[in-house]
């Protein structure tokens, strides 16, 4: 092991660790020392406590001395982004209306962390209530692309991307509701799997798009996505979108998954707007799956180009609802200058939310108006339908489904102003949300200017365990994700 | 002219659950405020709400016990909108799928008096579907504070078809509602705790005309007297502006029952679009036909069924059944003491309940549950008089001592020695030496005046030193009479 501890990986961390090389508290000051160092350039923290890190790093060491450590999980710092609830911490959703808020409860995310030991590290940047794909829309700072410094991370869980490609964390979790795990991940240079609606609750993840929503781990590597992936999937009997089913040791069946596999191509994700770059890279990869013994077969998702629209109608209703309850009476942003509850409404929330939240907030409320909900949110709904069913005929004939993340690299701050043109940059990713699958990315190569480039491996309800051995046998030839940002 | 007034009725039910309809904080009345809360509840960021299933079980029943159709699923709706009592500015319903669709509630109008029977009909319902209550605002001068106690308690809402056509059928209805509602232990329906209220929708239209008039919704209906008062004063007011050639417009109003008015809150035109859509929080929930049976076998005897079979099987007086059926409790306690007593002893034993149980347990001011007085007390009284050993004045006074130790009858009787004479030679004794110290009456009495057996009876009395079974006093008097020819 050469490399500093921040730039370990888990199951590396976790064998140091219990061999003694290493504390807990070792670990935890190397990486709070590297995110002091690069965190003036990154910006991917909203907040972070120190004290409270080397105090849970502490307990590790503690319960590791005692011959009692909750396994590989105990002692790594995972960074969370800040929709996702940890007592005692701040919770803003990078938003002004929550600037102050400190929640008083867990997420079941969390909680499942804490009871494998981990250390819950920092609270990290995203577009404001998770709305966005460059983390520009967050109300406190832009994060910095980690290879790319005057590049955007992605988003909308840039700051979880960032820290984790930047070593400011071992690991992270995001939540992802278009894409918002797996963009950014592919921005970074990073592993980010966005897990089947239902595999993992959502009590304690600020809601944005509920039927959408499912929070994910990011990490340097496929076998560290699926240790963090074992740590906190299940049924939580708080969720009651969260499925009853088996939860296999994902990190011991990355092995046994061994192929050959049938990958299907869609065509729809390949045509106009894919960066050429981007194309190439991902060509590459599919090739390298022929060279195992992969079959490759055209496959076709003719309701994909529906998938934005249909996206924005479902996403906005939901979070035009969702986020009624931010209104100033109480807690978070309350005007100073309401004259009656009305006027506090109106005021708290012009004040406390941003634009894209608010564009989204009228989207959402006229596409649920009386007269206009049949002709958009239902239909929306029925479309939504249609495009899961494409993706349920393709697993007809394979076993995973291949394309870029995004269409293009992670561009320049500032370059997308129109929101439509950000609106594009999900465009491969709103599809899974909307079909409620499982899907990874994983990094597969640079464009020529050095920014990280990534492929979608998309798979099958509940399928991670064979999704994720589809991702490391690439991962395996082709280690993208240890190529380190010079910072 | 002629007009006839059209009221539906929408009723707000909480029901009675130990915890809330979509959290495990528990739900209550009368507890420090903000007290029942939890991060669910108060709607932070983050929170997932799951469906008390004890609160489907509670409307499934209700909607079994007013004949109302099932639907094979759950499901839940968002109603969006913003008011500081509703915590997630949206409230958890159901808005085109109720649980329960259809249904009556059988109402008894006024008879012509109290101890007459009036006529029964059968409202039918829409519809009764499941929600969430909401917090409770107290607007002070300067500010309002916000209780979230009661907020996500299990609501139901019954909402009837515009069947009704005078105060007293709306009042009769919410009454013969609420009592099946407490029969079936779904809510205790304590209006003054906002466990039961009120909304009605009343339009007027002259009499014979099919078409409906305009509706106003009146609001705040909120005690069984008001809603009888509040339907009447507005039923009132829309025939007046009709008379005076105005035209009532469509409007919500607020009802003032401690003045007797009525204003305003908003018109048509000031309506909510309360954008409902499914909420993405909550899957659909099946309700199978095995759900149903085991609910079904839950369900109570209604309490208009309860009363007819009172009448059939006890032979009791509509008087007492009235008296008995509101209070399931009394009804049951009647029943163990007939069950006790034999069933020839009905009217008796609902005498003494309805009577003396009801006036001691009000003296008291307890509760029928907290009494030690059970049925078994009644029972054997009963049967004490009945068997003659214990006359009517001393049967009071023992009732009272039951009532207020539990000791039994029977025990009361033989430990203050008011065990009648039943020995039949002592008596005969009495009266023989009565009829001898009275030759006058007895001559008056072989001539056929009946009231001269009186004569005789003070001495028997005054003999037996009171304690003497007057019947068996006169069949004595009676037979020796007739033996002295």
């Amino acid at each position: 092991m050469s490399s500093e501890p921040f730039f370990r990986s888990i199951g590396e961390l976790s064998a140091a660790l219990a061999r003694g090389e290493l504390s807990s508290v070792d670990l935890m000051r190397s990486v709070i020392a590297r995110t002091e160092a690069v965190e003036p350039k990154v910006r991917a923290f909203n907040s972070f406590d120190r004290e409270d890190a080397l105090a849970q790093a502490r307990s590790s060491d503690l319960r590791r001395a005692a011959g009692a450590s909750l396994g590989p999980l105990d002692g790594i710092p995972i960074g969370m982004k800040d929709v996702i609830a940890v007592a005692g911490q701040p919770l803003t959703a990078s938003s002004r209306m929550l600037a102050n808020f400190v929640s008083p409860y867990d997420a079941t995310v969390v909680k499942r962390l804490r009871a494998a030991g981990a250390i819950c590290w920092g609270r990290l940047n995203l577009d404001e209530f998770a709305m966005g794909s460059s983390t520009e829309n967050s109300a406190f700072q832009a994060t910095a692309n980690p290879y790319a410094l005057d590049c955007v991370p992605g988003g909308s869980s840039g700051g979880s991307a960032a820290a984790v490609a930047a070593g400011e964390a071992i690991a992270s979790l995001g939540s992802d509701t278009g894409g918002s795990i797996r963009q950014p991940a592919a921005f970074c240079n990073v592993v980010g799997l966005k897990p089947t609606y239902g595999l993992v609750s959502r009590y304690g993840l600020i809601a944005f798009a509920s039927s959408l929503d499912q929070i994910g781990p990011f990490a340097r590597s496929v076998e560290d996505v699926a240790i963090l992936l074992g740590a906190i999937a299940g049924h939580d009997p708080l969720d009651s979108t969260s499925f009853h089913t088996g939860i296999p040791d994902y990190r011991a069946e990355l092995d046994r998954r061994k192929g050959p596999w049938r990958l299907g191509i869609p065509k729809e994700y390949f045509g106009e707007g894919l960066d050429p770059e981007v194309a190439e890279a991902v060509q590459r990869a599919v090739a390298h799956y022929q060279k195992l013994g992969c079959e490759v077969k055209p496959v076709s998702l003719p309701h994909t180009e529906y998938g934005v629209g249909v996206y924005y109608i479902i996403a906005t209703a939901e979070c035009s609802s969702n986020l009624a309850r931010y209104d100033g009476v109480r807690y978070g942003h309350r005007s100073k200058e309401a004259k009656d509850a009305v006027d506090l409404y109106f005021r708290s929330r012009a004040e406390g939310f941003g634009s894209e939240v608010k564009r989204r907030i009228i989207l959402g409320t006229y596409v649920l108006s009386s007269g206009y909900y049949d002709a958009f949110y239902l239909r929306a709904q029925k479309v939504r339908t249609l495009i899961r069913n494409d993706f349920l005929a393709a697993y007809r004939e394979v076993d995973a489904i291949l394309t870029p993340t995004a269409p293009t690299p992670a561009f320049r701050r500032g370059a997308k102003a129109d929101p439509l043109a950000m609106y594009l940059c999900d465009v491969y990713t709103i599809g899974v949300n909307l079909a409620g699958l499982p899907a990874v990315s994983v990094p597969c190569g640079f464009s020529q200017d050095g920014r990280p480039i990534g492929m979608q491996l998309i798979g099958q309800p509940y399928g991670e365990a064979e999704l994720l051995g589809i991702a490391r046998a690439y991962e395996r030839d082709h280690p993208w994700a240890q190529k380190r940002p010079v910072l | 002219m002629n007009y006839e007034a059209v009221i539906g009725l929408e009723v707000h039910v909480q029901i009675k659950t130990r915890s809330k309809m979509f959290t495990r904080a528990p739900a209550g009345y009368g507890h420090d405020v903000n007290t029942l809360t939890d991060p669910v509840v108060l709607a932070l960021p983050g929170v997932l709400p799951v469906m008390n299933k004890a609160a489907l079980d509670a409307v499934v029943k209700a909607g079994l016990l007013l004949g109302c159709e099932i639907a094979p699923v759950c499901k839940w709706d968002r109603k969006n909108y913003f008011y500081p009592d509703s915590p997630k500015n949206y409230q958890i319903s159901q808005y085109d799928r109720p649980i329960c669709l259809g249904g009556a509630v059988e109402i008894e109008l006024p008879g012509p008096a109290r101890n007459i029977q009036g006529e029964h009909k059968r409202i039918p319902l829409t519809r009764i579907h499941l929600e969430e209550d909401v917090g409770k605002l107290n607007h002070g001068a300067l500010d309002s504070l916000i209780d979230y106690n009661r907020a996500g308690t299990p609501l139901m809402e019954i909402v009837s078809e515009p069947a009704m056509h005078s105060a007293e059928e709306a009042f009769a209805f919410l009454t013969s509602l609420r009592l099946a509602m407490i029969y079936a232990g779904i809510s205790d329906c304590d209006m003054e705790k906002g466990q039961l209220r009120c909304d009605a929708n009343i339009s007027v239209r002259p009499a014979g005309q099919t078409k409906l008039g305009t509706k106003v919704e009146l609001k705040n209906l909120n005690s069984i007297s008001f809603v009888r008062d509040g339907i009447a004063h507005e039923i009132r007011r829309q025939i007046g502006v009709v008379n005076a050639g105005g035209v009532i417009v469509q409007e919500t109003r607020d009802y003032d029952g401690l003045t007797g008015t009525s204003q305003s809150l908003r018109s048509k035109e000031m309506a909510h679009d309360y954008r409902y859509f499914p909420d993405p929080d909550l899957m659909p929930v099946k309700v199978d036909e095995a759900w149903k049976q085991r609910l079904q076998a839950t369900c109570p005897e209604l309490p208009f069924d309860k009363q007819r079979r009172f009448l059939s099987h006890y032979q009791i007086p509509y008087t007492i059944t009235s008296v008995l059926i509101p209070d399931q409790a009394l009804s049951n306690f009647f029943e163990e003491a007939v069950a006790l007593a034999g069933i020839q002893q009905a009217q008796v034993v609902g005498n003494w309940i309805a009577n003396d149980l009801l006036r001691e347990l009000g003296a008291a001011k307890r509760a029928l549950a907290d009494s030690l007085l059970r049925p078994v007390h009644v029972a054997e009284l009963v049967k004490l008089i009945e068997a003659g050993v214990l006359l009517m004045p001393a049967a009071r006074e023992v009732f009272a001592e039951m009532f207020a130790s539990g000791e039994l009858p029977g025990a009361i009787v033989d430990r203050r020695g008011l065990r009648a004479v039943t020995n039949e030679g002592d008596l005969e004794q009495w009266c023989r030496e009565a009829l001898a110290g009275n030759p006058k009456s007895v001559a008056d009495f072989k001539a056929g005046k009946e009231s001269a057996l009186n004569a005789f009876k003070g001495p028997v009395m005054k003999a037996a030193k009171g304690k003497a079974n007057p019947k068996l006093v006169d069949e004595t008097l009676r037979r020796l009479l007739a033996q002295s020819n």
